[in-house]
């Protein structure tokens, strides 16, 4: 379950964007930086009613994705998080799924 | 309240409701919003959709989105009648007009930023700077 959503990524249109060092050799994580998507595609409101774009942010079992698997801002995640919910609220995503 | 508010009203109605009688309703909610001195700025019947979870047992509904100016009042009564009419499995009301204004300030930011960087880089390399420029104009007419 721990790697689940980097299992994921790939399906989801996410670039495998991190390597992670062999374990017990040298230890720390190498981390490429991520780039928040929608600051590069400079988004300044995340509607609630594009199914398609909010459908990449969640994965099967139907939670939001994290930002560490998302890459996204701060700013643009919570947009997206908001966004999710309120698409949630009217039955355009799922709540939980199978 | 003086302020004029803008507000997202999307609702679903019961697949079974017949495409006349979807207008009807729509048009019925509109009487109820004008006649609250409220005024409409966009209709927009999303169609019939699968819904992602049953509601009232029921898999889909028809999505009918509004775009209303006006105080909140409006509201206030618009959704105490879609409460109990059965024909409406959901409704959800979202307030824009401070989203939008503080979407429209981030743009606003971000294209005098644009202006200000290009400025200082024309100066030390000219033409190569300048496409840049043209090429984030069209972006932000994009967004």
């Amino acid at each position: 379950m721990s790697s689940h959503y980097e299992d994921r990524e790939n399906s989801y249109g996410f670039e495998r964007e991190y390597e992670r060092a062999m374990p017990g050799r040298g230890g720390r994580r190498m981390q490429r930086r991520k780039i928040c998507r929608f600051c590069m595609e400079k988004v300044d409101l995340i509607d609630f009613k594009d199914v398609k774009l909010l459908q990449s942010y969640i994965p099967e079992r139907g939670k939001i994705l994290p930002r560490r698997i998302s890459g996204a801002c701060a700013a643009h995640q919570r947009m997206l998080a908001e966004a999710i919910k309120r698409a949630r609220n009217i039955a355009l995503l799922p709540y939980a799924a199978d | 309240m003086a302020d004029k508010r803008t507000y997202e009203v999307v609702f679903i109605i019961d697949p079974t409701v017949g495409d006349d009688e979807v207008m009807r309703l729509s048009e019925a909610v509109q009487k109820i919003i004008t006649g609250q001195g409220g005024t409409i700025t966009k209709t927009e019947i999303m169609g019939k959709r699968q819904l992602a979870y049953e509601i009232n047992h029921k898999k889909d509904g028809t999505y009918v989105l509004l775009e209303v100016e006006g105080s909140g009042a409006e509201i206030a009564e618009l959704e105490r009648r879609m409460r109990v009419n059965d024909q409406i499995l959901r409704y959800m009301t979202i307030r824009v007009d401070e989203d939008r204004r503080r979407a429209d300030k981030l743009r606003d930011r971000r294209a005098r930023k644009a202006a200000r960087r290009t400025g200082a880089k024309n100066k030390a390399s000219g033409a190569g700077a300048t496409a840049n420029a043209a090429a984030a104009d069209t972006e932000d007419a994009e967004a």
